[in-house]
């Protein structure tokens, strides 16, 4: 998994200017480094849903956000997304923990959370991609990049 | 004297200066008679309890404008959480939390916590440090000055009366076309008087 010095990088690459988020297990690592940084600014919200209104008004004000999230915490948004994509048509660009992905990939995990993420991206109409465990800055830059030129959302799934 | 929806609403429109008024829910009805201009944006269809995240994206990403969020009591205690993430970005934002104690859209049902929640307190709480009550129409109309002049964050709440029968009230024109005005003006303003 990129380090939290190359997610600060990625998202200044891709001229992200906040990334408003609720650290898991796993992205919470990033948080000094996302902290330091300075550029984006750091918005910590105190749930998903919320995180997602913030990035709508942020939006609505010419700003370039992307919301960082745990998949259960994605489940949680699932109305704000409905209304952020499909109501005002928002290229709304997550980045999305998901929980025991790998050990689930494996069959050892009882964690119900990696069943779902994909099923409800697909449900709410989501487009995603995954980012895997060698990708480096350039690669989530680019991912990025690539939905802000094109005005679509994008959710980039990152397996724990 | 207790104030109706468009009472409380009435001293907002001369004081509102350069502040995008983000109206939600019922006040989407009555907002748009007050003011209509392309710095009012109707949050309708919406994500109901995210008007004052809205808000304050909206304020963070034009701190030389603003933003007012008209929300509901119902409204704001579905996201209150959001309290603490605007006390921890200061920013010129203002809640203005319509207080009925009922779910007025979905034809009148009582809050939970209908007639007991302190929205003032809970703000102050979150860290919020202005934060307004007002039951009186009088005394509301006499202190709005103050409560929407210096810096944000602040919340302000209104009890109001509570209206049986309403329905979903229609915003004033299609979402895209809201939200293409409101970005146009605010690009075509960008840090401009």
């Amino acid at each position: 998994m990129l380090s939290g010095s190359e997610a600060a990088k990625a998202f200044r690459l891709a001229g992200v200017s906040h990334v408003v988020w609720i650290p898991d297990s796993e992205l919470g690592a990033w948080d000094a480094s996302l902290a330091a940084a300075g550029t984006p600014a750091l918005i910590r919200a105190a749930r998903e849903g919320e995180a997602v209104g913030i990035a709508i008004g942020l939006m609505l004000g010419g700003r370039n956000p992307v919301v960082v999230m745990q998949c259960t915490g994605l489940f949680e948004a699932g109305d704000a997304l409905r209304n952020a994509v499909h109501d005002l048509g928002m290229p709304l660009r997550c980045i999305v923990g998901v929980r025991s992905w790998k050990a689930f990939r494996a069959g050892g995990t009882v964690d119900t959370c990696p069943q779902f993420a994909e099923p409800i991206l697909h449900a709410w109409r989501m487009p995603f991609a995954w980012l895997d465990d060698a990708a480096d800055a350039s690669a989530l830059a680019g991912l990025l990049a690539g939905a802000e030129r094109t005005r679509s959302p994008l959710a980039v799934l990152i397996g724990e | 004297m207790a104030m109706s929806l468009r009472d409380a609403l009435e001293p907002l429109a001369p004081l509102r200066g350069r502040r995008v008024v983000v109206s939600t829910m019922a006040s989407v009805a009555v907002w748009p008679q007050l003011s209509d201009g392309p710095f009012d944006f109707a949050y309708m269809p919406s994500a109901m309890g995210q008007g004052p995240a809205l808000g304050l994206g909206l304020a963070l990403a034009r701190p030389d404008r603003g933003a007012i969020v008209l929300s509901g009591d119902g409204s704001l205690l579905m996201n209150l959480g959001s309290l603490a993430t605007i006390a921890a970005c200061p920013a010129p934002l203002w809640i203005v939390v319509l207080d009925n104690g009922l779910y007025e859209v979905t034809g009148g049902q009582p809050t939970a916590g209908a007639g007991r929640v302190d929205f003032a307190a809970l703000a102050r709480g979150a860290g919020i440090p202005r934060a307004y009550a007002f039951s009186d129409l009088a005394d509301w109309r006499r202190r709005a000055p103050e409560a929407l002049d210096g810096e944000g964050p602040v919340l302000i709440s209104l009890k109001i009366e509570g209206r049986m029968g309403q329905k979903t009230p229609k915003p004033p024109r299609p979402m895209q076309d809201q939200m293409r005005r409101l970005t146009e003006a605010l690009a075509a303003n960008d840090g401009a008087g």
